[in-house]
């Protein structure tokens, strides 16, 4: 039960993680809009690292407690 | 001369006049049937109909005014268009409605409780009268049985997930693979899976060399005393114990009235994920690396083919395939590489071009749903171990002493700070990086294929395991449009994690060719 929970902090994690990244991409866009091609292919790849971190933590909760077990 | 003909001749028979003259200048040059086809409306030419329809205006026009040609091509078409719609609804139709029926065998393990065991006596009675080559269970686990009314979601995501010896085609269809096992003390043992005589849910009867196969995967017996050869065993049966504080699920099978426990192949994770080193190795052609070797060779074909037309057409406008696999070259090149790497990026490119799309190869054969797809392969922490040990040992070779300079004793710095916290950070990190690399890949795909197998696994829970149709029909409506959604998300993640992966490793591999800049000795 508690890797599911741990999981599912990760799963907040990722969340606000990547919604920041969103959030700060829009703006950026909005003060530029002719940047919008660079500030996407950012946005992406950051929003990939940030979950990789958040994912780290999803393959732990895998490793105490397999679902079907 | 009769004025009456002359003045019907313009008027009423125009369409004839024209259609002889038509005749006679198709007659003449033959470029006349693809100038009339281009004054029809442009249509895309939809290809089953297309023959007749080509065939069919070419008499038209032939005989009749073109522009009846050009009315009857779209009458044609129209047909056509609402043919074609009654095809594609069946079409998808079938194949949705196959895929969500496909797996009625809602087989599952049945409810872990210790009562299970006084029950198998009783259940005998209860079982499938199809299989009557099942040994009476003394006390030696219970049967792998399908019970109706029970589906364990986790489990049989997991199940999918999973690597196996032989490859799941349908229900009860299996493809075999060649198995290469190894047991110290006993030697090699090469077979194929079909030598095992799995006839249900790939539970083999026939245990080889002390081998068996259970639910697709190859076991062995743990009691070296086992006779070699061919032994006719009973299907494999189960339970579950406590082993070492964790809950394992330990399989048997019957022989002559005895029970023999079942090992599972080594797994060099130390006990991480229920595995760790057993009584022999599995070296065999598993459903990955048979994907893994079709992806090579499609790979390979698709590539060759490019690099010819390349070779070819050099200097011309590229087109086809060639013109398909340009652009990823190029994004490569010229987004990931060369701004990454620097000067040296024509050595690395090989390397960063192999692992794109041999990762995006892999991701998306894993996404189709029936064979020769739907194998987990990059889900699997092996494939990702290996794929971030190449980019680990690409970026020590080409590592050099400036690197490990700034790395491990940088200028500038106390020596109390560094040797305290600032290098043992940075070796950390060395060894890390790659690390969050398997990490990262692996993760997302096997969430990704985990959550699409409970999305599917939701037809399974609202129908109740195949008792209750309504419930189905529900699940399936939840089901459906759910799955499409992740799975096109999942489209993206496969494009997005192979590109992260080659991406990050060209700018470690760059960060490991720094040169000195600056006012540096």
């Amino acid at each position: 039960m508690y890797a599911a929970i741990g999981a599912g902090l990760a799963a907040i994690a990722a969340g606000i993680g990547v919604g920041t990244i969103g959030g700060k991409a829009v703006e950026g866009i909005a003060r530029q809009p002719e940047a919008v091609n660079d500030i996407r292919a950012n946005m992406i790849l950051t929003a990939a690292l940030v979950e990789g971190a958040a994912l780290v933590a999803m393959v732990l909760s895998f490793f105490v407690a397999p679902p079907g077990q | 001369m009769n004025s009456k003909k002359v003045r019907f001749w313009p008027s009423s028979n125009l369409g004839v006049q024209f259609y002889i003259l038509r005749f006679c200048s198709f007659a003449v040059k033959s470029k006349t049937t693809s100038k009339l086809n281009s004054e029809a409306p442009p249509q895309k030419p939809l290809l089953p109909y297309f023959f007749w329809k080509n065939t069919a205006t070419w008499f038209f026009i032939r005989k009749w005014h073109c522009s009846f040609a050009a009315i009857l091509n779209q009458s044609i078409q129209f047909k056509n268009m609402a043919g074609i719609r009654i095809y594609w609804i069946a079409l998808i139709f079938i194949g949705v409605g196959a895929t969500a029926f496909a797996q009625h065998d809602n087989h599952s393990h049945p409810q872990k409780s210790t009562e299970q065991q006084e029950a198998s006596a009783n259940a005998v009675d209860s079982h499938d009268a199809l299989r009557p080559n099942e040994a009476p269970h003394e006390g030696c686990g219970h049967p792998i049985v399908e019970k109706v009314g029970e589906f364990n979601a986790g489990e049989t995501a997991v199940h999918h997930i999973a690597d196996a010896n032989a490859i799941h085609v349908v229900g009860d269809i299996y493809i075999p693979l060649p198995c290469f096992l190894y047991a110290p003390g006993q030697g090699w043992t090469i077979t194929t899976t079909s030598a095992f005589h799995s006839h249900h849910h790939g539970n083999g009867t026939l245990a080889k060399d002390g081998y068996v196969l259970v639910h697709g995967s190859i076991q062995r017996i743990q009691d070296q005393g086992f006779p070699k050869g061919e032994v006719s065993v009973s299907e494999p049966t189960h339970e579950e114990r406590i082993v070492n504080g964790k809950k394992k699920d330990i399989y048997f099978v019957m022989a002559e009235g005895k029970c023999y426990e079942l090992d599972k192949k080594t797994t060099f994770d130390g006990g991480l994920m229920g595995g760790g080193v057993t009584s022999f190795y599995d070296y065999s052609i598993t459903r990955n690396v048979f994907t893994m070797l079709l992806t090579c060779l499609v790979l390979f074909f698709l590539f060759r083919k490019a690099a010819n037309a390349a070779t070819r057409t050099h200097g011309h406008a590229p087109k086809g395939l060639q013109n398909f696999i340009e652009p990823f070259y190029t994004f490569i090149r010229d987004d990931v590489a060369r701004p990454s790497i620097g000067p040296k990026y024509e050595k690395y490119m090989p390397y960063l071009l192999s692992v794109f799309f041999f990762i995006l190869g892999l991701n998306l054969i894993g996404q189709i749903p029936f064979f020769p797809g739907s194998a987990n392969v990059t889900g699997n922490i092996s494939v990702t171990i290996v794929l971030a040990l190449l980019t680990f040992v690409l970026m020590l070779a080409s590592t050099k002493r400036y690197f490990w300079e700034h790395t491990l004793w940088m200028p500038g710095v106390p020596a109390a700070l560094k040797i305290l916290i600032l290098t043992p950070v940075e070796i950390l990190g060395l060894f890390l990086k790659p690390f969050t690399l398997i990490l990262r890949l692996f993760a997302n795909i096997t969430a990704g294929h985990i959550v699409i197998m409970c999305f599917v696994g939701l037809i399974f829970i609202f129908g109740k395991a195949g008792t209750s149709m309504g419930g189905s029909l529900a699940g399936i409506a939840a089901a459906i449009p759910l799955s499409l959604f992740m799975m096109t998300i999942e489209l993206l993640v496969a494009f997005l994690q192979a590109f992260i992966f080659t991406m990050l490793s060209a700018t470690y591999i760059g960060m490991a060719l720094e040169e000195p800049h600056g006012d540096h000795h």
